[in-house]
């Protein structure tokens, strides 16, 4: 066994995604930490290492299976590479590649696995992991002792640019294992997400609405706010998957990246998922019932007035 | 086709969370339990193949989760065709390597052709339920889905990715499935349906026996994030925090007047 922080290098076949700056970071001072280097796992088109000059070592698996993420091949790829190069710990980001893999990686190299980790260090022997769970209402430090430990990383936990480097790092190849020629899958299509009626990662001001507007019938109630206004409604995800409000309007991991000016949130409880897409905003104006909502932490102003009187009030003022 | 539907009560996020004494667990006493919002989304994935080409749909909970027959039942009223009550092993367990051990016993004795579950749970302490119960099944797995269809030899599943990327994948079966998202929002089953339901009784116990289940992490504490950045709160009537929101906007140029 190694004291080398290995991570998993996540692209769509042409780019670097930025969370695995962010991991590379992240694992440049853990390895410095125990003595060890940061290596990456680059299962996929070997011309993308030179992306990845932050890492000390790029372990590099090329097939056409692995030409972009497919669950199966990246799984018996990255096993692969765990049985070389044995590294003390796996870093995988909590988005999709970790969320498919990291469970199914901590059973068949049995190694235990911290979910959505926001903050991580070594203690003597002792990977200690901060995990958020119960959409950000609670913390828990998690203690991965023995030889081997897997972390998903929630995105936004590390600086990315701790993680760049610059010119080619050292790159070892592994040969593709047998199993890659012979999958239960295989992937048939990719399409990329529409643009929508309106960009809103441009927007100044956004009038933000959550599953507390209950229905699709009141999100009318904020839409009056957001053309008082003259700006576009965002919305967390569970609008967006009710179908209250389109996919381009979607804030967060899986939607889109927003940095206004001001972002006002209506009914939006601040799960990491959302707070991902929209932490960055200047000013961050949160409405919601429960005074312990995750929002708050992150929010510059609060306020547990509800959002069925506020929304009309705040109309009103505005557009006097 | 068979359809395995694992689902899991947990915590509602709407109350306020509590912690044990020894700050170590939250204190699940006082606690109101919900369906997870992911695997009620993976039960309508699953109703959704079953409309689109007549599978068997099975719900299964593990009987020591908060109020899991309530949400048995409320699956046949929505169209599952059967519910299942597991027992045995660490069943009382909240790490999802116990859960997902003693869901992979019970599928070795009732294999089912097609696995579909949340994507996560939000307590889950030691990683998420679908890649995890395909590793103990030694089956293929894709997460992170918002579509499945069957097809001629298998299902073809559309696993999502950061910005809204779809990939579609032609997937051979058995395999796992972990839902982020239904292609619609989950049905509503009307009351008097699931009164029916549990009036038939139709919800039946099985002992299972758990896979070896592999290894967790240990919880050192819990606790809440630090409140040092927490918002400055605006308090007063909806009128007034109305005026101060604005003020505020205001001051940033960002409304006219
Ligand atoms: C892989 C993955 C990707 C994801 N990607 C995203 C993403 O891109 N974007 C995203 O947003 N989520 C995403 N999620 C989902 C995320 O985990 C949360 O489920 C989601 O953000 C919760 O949305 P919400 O805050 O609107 O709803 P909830 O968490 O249900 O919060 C609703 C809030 O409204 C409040 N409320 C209720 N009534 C009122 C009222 N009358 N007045 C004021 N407040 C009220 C409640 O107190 C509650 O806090 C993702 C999840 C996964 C697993
Ligand atoms: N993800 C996987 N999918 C299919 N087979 C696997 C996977 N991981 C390991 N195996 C195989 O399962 C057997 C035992 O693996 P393990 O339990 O990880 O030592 C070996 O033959 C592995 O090649």
């Amino acid at each position: 066994m190694t004291r080398n922080v290995l991570v998993l290098a996540e692209h769509d076949g042409k780019q670097i995604a930025e969370s695995t700056y962010e991991l590379i970071g992240a694992a440049r001072g853990l390895a410095a930490a125990m003595g060890g280097q940061a290596e990456v796992a680059l299962l996929g088109p070997r011309d993308l290492a030179g992306q990845l000059g932050g890492a000390d070592v790029v372990v590099s698996v090329e097939h056409q299976a692995l030409a972009q993420y497919l669950p199966q091949a990246c799984e018996l790829a990255l096993l692969a590479v765990l049985a070389q190069r044995s590294p003390r710990l796996v870093l995988m980001s909590s988005a999709t590649p970790g969320l498919d893999l990291g469970a199914a990686i901590s059973v068949h190299w049995q190694a235990p696995l911290a979910p959505n980790v926001a903050a991580i260090e070594v203690a003597g022997d002792t990977i200690v992991a901060t995990a958020q769970i119960l959409g950000g209402k609670i913390l828990a430090e998690l203690e991965l002792p023995g030889e081997r430990a897997v972390a998903t990383v929630t995105g936004g936990a590390f600086p990315a640019a701790a993680g760049r480097g610059e010119g080619p790092p050292e790159v070892v190849e592994i040969a593709p294992p047998a199993g890659l020629d012979d999958l239960a899958m295989s992937l048939a299509a990719v399409s990329e997400p529409q643009g929508g009626d309106v960009d809103i990662t441009t927007a100044e001001l956004l009038v933000s609405v959550g599953r507390g507007i209950e229905s699709q019938d009141n999100v009318e109630l904020v839409q009056e706010l957001g053309d008082v206004l003259g700006v576009p409604l965002s919305a967390s995800r569970p609008v967006v998957d009710a179908g209250w409000l389109p996919k381009s309007r979607q804030v967060g991991k899986s939607g889109l990246k927003v940095k206004p000016k001001a972002y006002l949130a209506f009914g939006i409880s601040g799960a990491p998922e959302h707070l991902e897409g929209m932490r960055d905003a200047e000013l961050i104006i949160a409405c919601n019932t429960d005074a312990t909502a995750p929002i708050f932490d992150i929010a510059h102003y609060g306020t547990t007035v509800d959002l069925f009187d506020l929304v009309p009030a705040l109309t009103e003022k505005l557009s006097q | 086709m068979r359809i395995v539907v694992p689902i899991k009560a947990v915590p509602d996020l709407v109350e306020e969370i509590e912690l044990t004494s020894d700050e170590t667990d939250i204190d699940r006493e006082f606690l109101k339990f919900v369906v997870s919002e992911w695997d009620a989304q993976a039960l309508e994935e699953a109703l959704l193949v079953k409309d689109a080409c007549g599978a068997e749909v099975v719900a299964v909970g593990l009987a020591s989760d908060p109020d899991i027959d309530q949400a048995l039942y409320t699956a046949i009223a929505k169209g599952a065709d059967a519910a299942v009550r597991l027992t045995g092993g660490a069943a009382d367990s909240v790490l999802t390597s116990d859960r997902a051990a003693l869901l992979a016993g019970y599928l070795a004795t009732e294999p089912a052709d097609l696995v579909i579950t949340g994507v996560q749970a939000s307590d889950d302490l030691d990683g998420q339920l679908p890649p995890m119960l395909a590793a103990y099944l030694r089956q293929p797995h894709v997460s992170v889905v918002v579509g499945v269809v069957a097809t001629a030899d298998g299902v073809t599943v559309r696993q999502e990715f950061a910005g809204g990327r779809v990939h579609e994948l032609a997937v051979r079966l058995p395999a796992v499935v972990g839902i982020q998202a239904a292609r619609q929002a989950p049905r509503y089953a009307p009351i008097t349906r699931i009164r029916q339901a549990m009036q038939a009784g139709g919800v039946r116990e099985v002992a299972a026996e758990p896979a070896p289940a592999g290894q967790a992490p240990a919880v050192r504490r819990m606790y809440r994030p630090e409140q040092t950045s927490h918002a400055q709160m605006l308090t007063g009537s909806a009128d007034d925090v109305a005026e101060a929101i604005a003020g505020l906007l205001r001051d940033r140029g960002l409304v006219k007047g």
